[in-house]
């Protein structure tokens, strides 16, 4: 016993020495958050359950709640209690440059992790993994993503999906035609008008975009993957001390379970605004993503 | 926290392969410049007919003109390719079949002519009839008491003298449709903004895609008018007004 109070000990008085000498060498995020003496936080405005303005125009959801753990570990690291927290809206394709010139700090939105752009910037733990999949009318009798043969799909432009199809054309040898839409809601609406027979997305927001339709009733998302994807939060490249802190945030959360009530929350409960429930219970990638904090991105 | 610019990356390949960034960059200007030459036709014809009816002193004719102007000028752009594309065929069965069966990219490429074509030509209709009030009203009583009908006083006095007038708004006008043909990307289709922002999109390279694009529309913009002040050279009556500059 007085052997690993010792320890204990020991470890008390080198943490004690260690944690001023670190205050004193901040760098990178931490040092600029303490120098201005505010944390800037990039939200997207639609990408729901994850990031979005709920009817009182606040940004909210899964990944803003993540965040907010971030800013709690921040407060206590800086010793900064009333740290001012700034939200800035920001979109698919600004997300990067506002990050890399440091109008933002963390991107808290529904940013899939690939190595592609991990050379640009870095990622927090994956928080949630998306199968991208597709969407169909249940009475358009298709019932896997080979029945689309000789259909028209529609997807949205820019996505990962795209490359995606193309591949799965080339190894399934099935001849799929595409048509691309500026926004999830505009892909949505060629399926449910009958102009494509599915619209093929991160299974995660067709649940959404189902849930929040007038006839949910009508669609089905096919059992099938084109691929796995995890989402995490974005912060700056080369700046361990940031990336520590929020591993460490997030990492906590989810050991604690805690992650289970805020999963509980914006996934399996009625959300603002509307009230709707996406009723998406946790799939096995999730589970294993939240036993295993990792930052690995997909191909 | 420097932005790390890569001008390689244009000859990266896409996800899935096969295919590197320059070349859907080159494949989007093509069709850049198909809307806009298409739309350009559309617009330059229809535009002419309703700007000239608009001079003529029949009423009903000038009613339909000033109502097609107003109509297409009073909508934004973006919500009118969004009507042509999604709206007009859940009204009209016929357009609706063969929005499903047709090729996407032939549906999307039909739109934005029409919906761009029409927009402009309600821009143009405006200028052709400032041209044609600008001119002398002698000239056109002249006309008259030469014996010409109205219509071949619109022919051969009036008319070939307007145009040499709205030479000048009308360049800037093609170079208008030229930009403004970045808004069929709103219905898919993969003109030149399209494919920046998709090139953005996989690789975050979104400084250097957007550069590429802007450089593209200026080559093609300065073009297109270099080839309207050509014309404008070649048509000037010397000593009319627009003809003076050489």
């Amino acid at each position: 016993m007085t052997k690993l109070t010792r320890l204990a000990l020991a470890l008390a008085a080198a943490l004690a020495v260690s944690a001023p000498a670190l205050a004193q060498e901040l760098s990178g995020t931490l040092k600029k958050i303490k120098d201005t003496g505010a944390i800037t936080i990039g939200h997207r405005e639609s990408s729901i359950p994850f990031s979005y303005l709920d009817d009182k125009q606040q940004p909210v959801g899964y990944a803003m709640d993540l965040c907010m753990k971030i800013v709690d570990a921040v407060k206590a690291e800086l010793k900064m209690p009333n740290l001012k927290v700034n939200l800035q809206p920001v979109t698919s394709a600004n997300r990067i440059p506002l990050l890399q010139n440091g109008t933002i700090d963390l991107e808290c939105g529904s940013t899939t992790n690939s190595v592609e752009r991990q050379k640009q910037v870095s990622f927090g733990p994956t928080y949630f993994v998306i199968n991208v999949t597709a969407a169909v009318k249940k009475d358009s009798g298709i019932k896997s993503l080979t029945d689309l043969n000789g259909k028209t799909i529609s997807t949205t432009a820019g996505t990962t999906s795209v490359p995606l199809l193309k591949k799965f054309e080339k190894t399934a040898h099935v001849d799929v035609k595409e048509v691309y839409a500026k926004d999830h809601a505009e892909s949505f609406l060629l399926m449910a008008q009958g102009r494509t027979a599915a619209f093929i997305m991160d299974d995660i927001l067709l649940a959404g975009l189902i849930a929040n339709s007038d006839r949910p009733g009508d669609f089905v998302i096919l059992n099938e993957s084109l691929r796995q994807e995890p989402y995490s939060m974005m912060l700056r490249k080369d700046d361990p001390q940031f990336k520590a802190l929020v591993d460490q945030a997030v990492g906590q959360v989810m050991k604690s379970g805690e992650i289970e009530r805020i999963y509980a929350k914006w996934f399996l409960s009625p959300i603002p605004p509307k009230g709707v429930n996406l009723n998406f219970a946790m799939t096995p990638a999730i589970k294993e993503a939240f036993a295993n904090p990792n930052d690995k991105g997909v191909q | 926290m420097a932005y790390d610019f890569n001008w390689g990356v244009f000859f990266e390949e896409l996800p899935g392969g096969d295919t590197e960034y320059w070349e859907i960059l080159l494949e989007g200007v093509g069709w850049t410049l198909a809307v806009s030459a298409l739309a350009w036709a559309i617009a330059l014809a229809v535009g002419a007919v309703v700007g000239t009816i608009r001079t003529t002193d029949r009423p009903w004719l000038v009613r339909l003109g000033n109502a097609w102007v107003e109509l297409f000028r009073n909508i934004p752009l973006i919500v009118q390719l969004f009507l042509w594309y999604f709206v007009v065929p859940e009204l009209v069965p016929p357009l609706k079949r063969w929005a499903i069966a047709a090729d996407p990219t032939t549906v999307q490429f039909a739109m934005a002519v029409v919906g761009l074509g029409l927009f402009t030509s309600a821009r143009i209709a405006e200028q052709v009839r400032a041209g044609i009030q600008s001119l002398p009203r002698g000239q056109r009583m002249a006309a008259m008491a030469l014996g010409l009908t109205t219509p071949q006083a619109y022919r051969h006095v009036l008319l070939p003298m307007a145009f040499r007038i709205v030479i000048p708004p009308l360049t800037s006008e093609t170079m208008n449709l030229i930009k403004n043909s970045s808004v069929a990307l709103t219905i898919g289709l993969a003109e030149l903004t399209f494919r920046s922002r998709e090139m953005g999109e996989y690789t975050f390279h979104f400084f250097e895609a957007f550069t590429a694009a802007t450089l593209i529309y200026v080559a093609i913009a300065m073009t297109a008018n270099r080839v309207m002040a050509f014309i404008e050279r070649k048509v000037a009556v010397p000593g009319f007004i627009a003809g003076g500059a050489k």
